[in-house]
């Protein structure tokens, strides 16, 4: 096997599950322990680091850290993973002033204009990263409030108005110049304004229409979801019948059907076409919507909107049988569902009626622009895509990572640097041994089951719209959620060199990951171990040959709870605790230090 | 190490045994010797055994005298019976508790200076009364509790950690428990857990005294250069004698035999002792060839390792003493003690 280099970050970064998976790469081990030492401020600012907006985030992330995360698979009872999210919003409701622990912003210009369209995540993003190197940062927004997605589509009972102003407002407190009531009409317009580099934040604004018999008759009660939730977000829409159908079951539609429960709606049923489990919707979000009354209806497929004097009154399904991958389906039956409203949240798309096709642009046969991958780049040097409307919808973690990279080949665009010349990631590796017996963190983790958030009264929180159905975590449960994560950035590292092949560390591991065996190709290996290493997306660290008999010490990184038992029980400090700090490149500053690796004392 | 927590977490795919217990239901209390011990290897082996054997814990009784060693009944089995005796006086006491209830399982462990200084009187007298037990010797040569004075089995021309050599002759427990005729007598390293799990297995099968010399070096003070009993020393100058593989009863016995021969051993419960190699001209079930092939190899420095010699045809103390095959605690104690009246009778008898 090939021994395995711990100076490559991307090993250990991939052993931190929660931060592999997080496209922003937020370090979450460091902040949760952070949490745990009362150390909220410095708890905020490691998450804002990376993703720019705890309190956001902590209240509508889509959480693919949670998934990840290593606490479950080695969960004995629930196999739940750490409540990261809400976390992260504990870090950001309990933060001091953080004013001055933001960077500085240059009084001189860096003599750099940079267009950002739209106020998202995305473009605030690289607002955030490209104020603090000088750039002049103009930042255009068609509605009079910015936001962007995160407070036309985000109900405000799932989102106070507050938290996003807040977040929001430190990054234009920088010193952005924006514009509101502003949308480009034409970039050609634009581009002849002579910008620098010129971001297209714009989101995936378009609703997806239904077309079936009843649509263009019925239009008056037919609303688009997307536009519908913008509508009651800027107050132009007060209320709903009291029958509510939503075509669709992905995330929009529970902020539909519970913005419609808030509005007047009382049988609101969420339509969709295929079984649960094959549902857009984040797991969490159905159970909230549930818990307010909401009845999701499986295997119905919209056929047409039913009339009567020209007024809607219900709707057509076929209610479908699938097949056991719920691939094929055959239909039952027609029925009808009598209805006052029908929101449709079917998905929604990029739109760009305001890019001229002839500015070297290219587009690609469904419309949507040519981008880079990496560098965010569009075929016309000089204009970068990010957020939803480079791909398509995606999520707010997503804008967010992908405003860091598009900020750093904006800066590369304007100081001459090729925009593929990307800055690579660093790490550090600082040993945790303080003592005899004495680490810089809990080795043992709290097996209590996953905290669950409290939720304001039923009767209580439908009588606002906009009272944040989540209470937050309490102390007691902040205090246990924190000890159920295993630290798994404090990583085993080995030093073959010193090993003494004495076993110690095998007969201790509570899981059975170490190892000591004959060299051989990875698979057979696999095979062999102390317990076998079936899960193949995990790493099986190969040290170099032992110095007594040439055998290799072998980790399989899948279950390891990093307990430090194998270090405790090394003799020869062979095997050392280290925390592992993913040095994450921004804008501008080169990889060597980390919001992290600057705190004053070693986090316990 | 007592600051710090072993946590609850097992593998997902952790395997259970017969009983349907996993391997972490036969372990003990966390261990408080020093990191990198041999003695923590070996109780590694031991919960393997007992795990792969599926002995039910509240069937075992663990003993031990005094020593680094016998601390080490605390760290596996947590739901067996234990006794922690006084210091060399293990062997007496496991020959009461056997001779009282001969339905458990009993593992003796004990050290070099337990076994071969204070308690060698005892241990020579349970070898001949062939009293049903595993007797594991932790062998690192040292008094490691005491700072590490060179104990009875410390080879001549050792050094200690200050540089200083031994010049009294070792003790080697394995020659002389075959001149005082046990029946199973084994030498293996802590560090070779494949090799010694199966001679421990084979060990708690023997129906009788099955002493197991290990090699377990002690990190602290006999692990530097000029030690003979070191890590390093160990498996250098290893000589492995025999390869075994245990099987239990009614499992198909793949017979692997190699050109150097091969042999195998029906233990009393229907299990099989398989020599997969053994030296040409080796018997294991030969006393004589088994003593000439040792003093060999002794000359040479070598190390012999493996399960050296096994008689499964000698009766042990029970079948020697004739004694109950109901363990004492379960014959009514009106039988068990009948009273003034019968021992009246009973010493009119001799009157």
């Amino acid at each position: 096997m090939k021994t395995t280099d711990v100076r490559d970050p991307a090993y250990f970064h991939k052993v931190v599950d929660c931060q592999w998976a997080c496209p922003a790469h937020t370090n979450v081990p460091e902040y949760i322990r952070l949490i745990a030492q009362g150390k909220y401020t410095d708890a905020y600012m490691v998450n804002r680091e990376s993703n720019v907006f705890p309190a956001i985030l902590g209240r509508t992330c889509d959480r693919p850290c949670e998934p990840a995360c290593r606490r479950g698979r080695v969960d004995e009872k629930d196999h739940k993973p750490v409540a990261i999210c809400r976390l992260k919003r504990v870090a950001a409701d309990l933060r001091g002033d953080i004013s001055h622990l933001l960077p500085k912003i240059p009084k001189q210009s860096n003599g750099k204009r940079i267009a950002l369209i739209g106020a998202g995540p995305a473009s605030l993003t690289v607002a955030n990263d490209l104020r603090p190197l000088g750039y002049e940062v103009t930042l255009f927004e068609k509605q009079d409030k910015p936001g962007g997605l995160m407070r036309t589509n985000i109900p405000s009972f799932r989102l106070p108005e507050q938290v996003l102003s807040d977040e929001v407002g430190v990054i234009l407190d920088m010193g952005v110049d924006i514009r509101y009531n502003s949308p480009v009409k034409s970039l050609r317009a634009l581009l002849d304004e002579g910008y620098d580099g010129i971001f297209v934040g714009t989101g995936a604004p378009r609703g997806k229409d239904l077309d079936i018999p009843g649509r263009q008759e019925a239009a008056a009660n037919i609303h688009i979801g997307i536009d519908w939730l913008e509508s009651v977000a800027f107050d132009h829409i007060h209320s709903i019948g009291e029958g509510v159908l939503i075509i669709g079951v992905g995330n929009t539609a529970m902020d539909c059907c519970r913005t419609s429960r808030r509005l007047g709606g009382k049988d609101i049923k969420v339509m969709a076409r295929r079984p649960r489990g094959y549902f857009k919707a984040s797991e969490w979000e159905l159970d909230d919507a549930e818990e307010e009354g909401i009845q999701i209806v499986i295997n119905h497929a919209p056929k047409r909107f039913v009339l009567e004097n020209g007024k809607l009154t219900g709707m057509e399904f076929e209610r479908l049988e699938w097949d056991a991958e719920a691939k094929k389906s055959r239909v039952l039956e027609t029925i009808f569902l009598p209805a006052d409203d029908v929101i449709l949240a079917i998905g929604q798309e990029n739109a760009f009626p305001w890019i001229e096709r002839d500015l070297g642009l290219e587009f690609d046969k469904w419309g949507m622009p040519v981008v880079d991958k990496t560098t965010f780049e569009c075929t016309r040097p000089g204009i970068f895509f990010g957020g939803d409307a480079a791909w398509g919808p995606k999520n707010i973690i997503w804008a967010v990572a992908h405003g860091h990279g598009a900020a750093i080949s904006i800066h590369n665009h304007c100081q001459g640097i090729p925009v593929s010349d990307r800055p690579t990631q660093g790490s550090n590796l600082v040993s945790q041994k303080m003592g005899l017996s004495e680490w810089s963190y809990h080795n043992d983790y709290n097996p209590a089951p996953r905290q669950r958030m409290k939720h304001v009264d039923l009767v209580e929180r439908f009588s606002k719209l906009n009272i944040e159905v989540e209470l937050g975590f309490s102390a007691e449960q902040t205090a246990r959620e924190v000890q159920r994560c295993l630290n798994c950035d404090i990583q085993t590292a080995f030093t073959a060199k010193r090993c003494i092949e004495c076993d110690a560390c095998i007969d201790i591991c509570p899981v059975q990951c170490l190892t000591i065996a004959k060299d051989g190709p990875e698979e057979e290996v696999r095979q062999h171990l102390s317990a076998p290493a079936v899960n193949g997306d995990q790493a099986l660290y190969a040290s170099a040959p032992l110095p007594q008999t040439g055998r290799l010490m072998l980790k399989d990184e899948d279950v390891c709870v990093h307990c430090g038992l194998c270090a405790e029980r090394c003799p020869t400090a062979a095997w050392d605790m280290q925390k592992f700090d993913l040095l994450i490149p921004y804008a501008g500053a080169s990889c060597t230090t980390s919001y992290a690796s600057q705190l004053e004392t070693s986090p316990r | 190490m007592p600051s710090i927590t072993k946590p609850v977490a097992a593998h997902p795919s952790l395997q259970r045994n017969e009983l349907g217990l996993t391997i972490r239901d036969y372990e003990g209390s966390m261990s408080t010797l020093c990191a990198g011990c041999g003695h923590d290897s070996i109780t590694a082996a031991i919960i393997r055994a007992f795990w792969e054997m599926s002995t039910p814990p509240h069937m075992i009784a663990k003993l031990s005298g005094i020593g680094c060693s016998s601390k080490t009944p605390t760290y596996f089995v947590g739901g067996a019976h234990g006794f922690n005796s006084a210091h060399g006086r293990m062997p007496s006491i496991a020959t009461g508790a056997a001779a009282a209830n001969r339905d458990l399982t009993y593992i003796g462990i004990s050290g070099d200076g337990d076994s071969l200084s204070i308690g060698i009187g005892q241990m020579v007298h349970a070898i001949r009364r062939n009293v049903r037990l595993l007797y594991v010797i932790e062998n690192n040569g040292v008094y490691g509790l005491t700072k590490g004075q060179f104990s009875a089995s410390a080879d001549v021309g050792s050094k200690s950690k200050r540089g200083e050599p031994n010049r009294m002759e070792p003790i080697d427990p394995v020659r002389m428990a075959l001149s005082l005729g046990a029946t199973f007598i084994a030498r293996s390293f802590s560090g070779d857990k494949e090799q010694l799990v199966p001679i421990l297995k084979a060990g708690i099968a023997h129906r009788g005294f099955a002493l197991v010399d290990v090699i377990s070096p002690c990190v602290t003070f006999n692990d530097h250069e000029g030690s003979t009993k070191s890590y390093l020393q160990t498996r250098k100058h290893l000589m492995q004698a025999t390869e075994t593989d245990f099987v239990p009863p009614a499992r198909e016995i793949l017979a692997n035999i190699s050109s150097e021969g091969s042999t195998s051993v029906t233990m009393h419960d229907g299990s099989v002792v398989n020599f997969r190699r053994v030296p040409e001209g080796y018997d294991p079930t030969d006393r004589s060839k088994v003593t000439a092939f040792l003093d060999h190899h002794m000359k040479t420095g070598e190390v012999v390792t493996g399960l050296l010699y096994l008689d499964e045809s000698s009766q042990d103390m029970h079948e020697l003493s004739n004694s109950t095959e109901v363990p004492l605690a379960h014959i009514p104690f009106e039988t068990l003690c009948p009273g003034s009246k019968v021992l009246d009778e009973f010493q009119e008898e001799y009157r």
